[in-house]
């Protein structure tokens, strides 16, 4: 059902955890839904030095969450916000069908998070 | 690796004995059941033979077991059978709101085409209350279905209770013991049902094979078309090399039920202490005692059910989960949400379902990957904001 690559990223993600001072948050879902996907941005010269984040959620939201930070870290805030689904799900090596639409939301919480950082600079 | 099977509420794996049983009916003694020649009475006789095993282990009679493809059909002949039989103005169905799709499906179908059903709910615990039964009966009421135990956290019906009601008012009892038969002792006369479902592979016989208990009297009709086999309520050539191993398979479960699920309901206590000792934010889901021996419901907050069960799956262990991911829905399962478990918990939820093969050392070794894996995916999740 998965791609290895997938189970990988859900078994050892990389960038857990919360950025303290934080200058950007971006947080996604609720418990109701199911998934909440929280980002957490560092901001150095418009480029995003550090991205963490904390995921309840199922396999492919832990997989999208971890490779949409590897993915974001080390790019302009412009560069980060033209990662698109596509790239994501790429990187993990595809998702199962039914499974798309999830991955879409580690995205989102990233561009919240960016929002978030825009609206205190 | 060794894996490690718990999930035996989804399927079981064929007994040895079941296969050797079978295996003489695909190939030496193939015939057609209903052909006068010596190869069909050949598979006649084994079929008789299976229908009088079948009806032993529940204690109904031979001629009141009608051979099907599994517990969804029996659920949906039961249930569509004697609807379709009544005059238009009794048309009102009772049930209970965490049934199994088999019969909640058959209900919506039902609706579809006039019928009304009433959908009574359960408590905290996963029983249905006998008293909202009672005031659910109409004049109108033709049946009520009501499982016997529930297929995700295990709890058992009080059937005897209700059979007592649907008799007083002269309203079918069907019930679905899919899950209970060969889990405990079930008797269709001491409960009281005029129908009950059964499938193989629940208790160790082959897949694509049941039985509808048929209560002698009850009148229904066929919601399939064709010859006349199984009382011409379940046209279609039988599946004798499946019938056999179905009959036995119920024998064994039937000589087992003195030692399985007490060897079983050892297992699932000790588990549930262990988890209990190990672990913070847990819940057990259903009824303390009055569960099926081999069911451990278990919910973790802070912890999404699928993230579990592909962590364990990776240790080599199989249980499932009604989270929300699993089925590739959205919806969480029915019957907690039925049961008013909170969304935190819903969605961290996992059914253990223990079969006769399993041992200590299993669910010692379950219980620590237990630990290990609530403990990493907290450590992934954000317990402060969840």
């Amino acid at each position: 059902m998965y791609s290895k690559k997938i189970i990988e990223e859900f078994t050892n993600p990389k960038n857990v955890g919360i950025i303290e001072g934080a200058d950007g948050v971006g947080e996604i879902g609720s418990t109701i839904d199911g998934d909440v996907i929280t980002v957490y941005i560092k901001v150095e010269d418009d480029v995003l030095t550090d991205v963490k984040f904390k995921t309840f959620g199922c396999v492919v939201a832990i997989s999208t969450s971890t490779m949409v930070t590897q993915l974001a870290k080390g790019k302009t805030v412009e560069e980060a916000l033209a990662i698109s689904n596509e790239d994501v799900q790429d990187a993990l090596g595809g998702l199962p069908k039914g499974k798309d639409r999830c991955s879409g939301f580690a995205l989102d919480a990233l561009h919240k998070a960016i929002e978030d950082y825009r609206s205190k600079t | 690796m060794k894996r490690i099977y718990m999930d035996h509420s989804a399927t079981t794996p064929v007994d040895p004995l079941v296969v050797d049983a079978m295996l003489p009916y695909f190939t030496e003694k193939f015939g057609n059941s209903s052909s006068l020649h010596s190869f069909g009475q050949e598979a006649a006789e084994a079929l008789s033979i299976a229908r009088g095993h079948v009806a032993d282990s529940i204690g109904a009679q031979a001629e009141e077991i009608i051979f099907t493809s599994g517990g969804t059909e029996s659920d949906n002949i039961a249930l569509q059978g004697v609807l379709s039989r009544e005059p238009e103005k009794r048309h009102h169905i009772i049930t209970s709101v965490i049934e199994h799709p088999a019969v909640l499906s058959t209900c919506d179908f039902l609706k579809s085409t006039g019928h009304d059903v009433t959908y009574v709910p359960v408590s905290s615990e996963g029983i249905v209350d006998v008293g909202d039964i009672e005031r659910a009966i109409r004049d109108d009421t033709v049946i009520i279905s009501i499982m016997h135990a529930n297929n995700e956290i295990g709890t058992i019906q009080p059937i005897e209770e209700i059979a007592k009601i649907a008799k007083d008012n002269g309203v079918y009892l069907h019930t679905d013991a899919v899950q209970s038969v060969g889990k405990m002792p079930v008797d269709v006369d001491q409960l009281g049902v005029d129908m009950l479902s059964i499938s193989s592979h629940k208790l160790h016989g082959p897949k694509g094979v049941g039985a509808l208990y048929v209560r002698e009297g009850t009148r229904l009709n066929p919601v399939i078309f064709g010859g006349g086999h199984e009382s011409g309520l379940r046209p279609g050539t039988e599946n004798i090399p499946g019938i056999v191993g179905f009959a036995k398979a119920s024998s064994i479960a039937k000589e087992r039920l003195g030692t399985d699920p007490a060897q079983m309901g050892r297992l699932r206590d000790s588990l549930i202490k262990k988890v209990f000792d190990t672990i913070d934010d847990v819940r057990l889901n259903g009824h303390a005692t009055q569960r099926l021996p081999n069911n451990a419901n278990l919910s973790f907050r802070h912890v999404e059910g699928e993230s579990m069960l592909m962590l364990l799956d990776i240790a080599g262990i199989a249980v499932s989960t009604g989270s929300a991911c699993s089925s590739r829905s959205q919806h969480a399962s029915h019957v907690l949400d039925s049961i008013g478990l909170d969304p935190d918990y819903i969605h961290g939820s996992i059914r253990i379902s223990l079969g006769r093969e399993n041992t200590m050392a299993e669910v010692d070794y379950l219980a620590g990957a237990l630990q290990e894996t609530v403990a990493k995916l907290r450590q992934i999740s954000s317990p402060v904001k969840c």
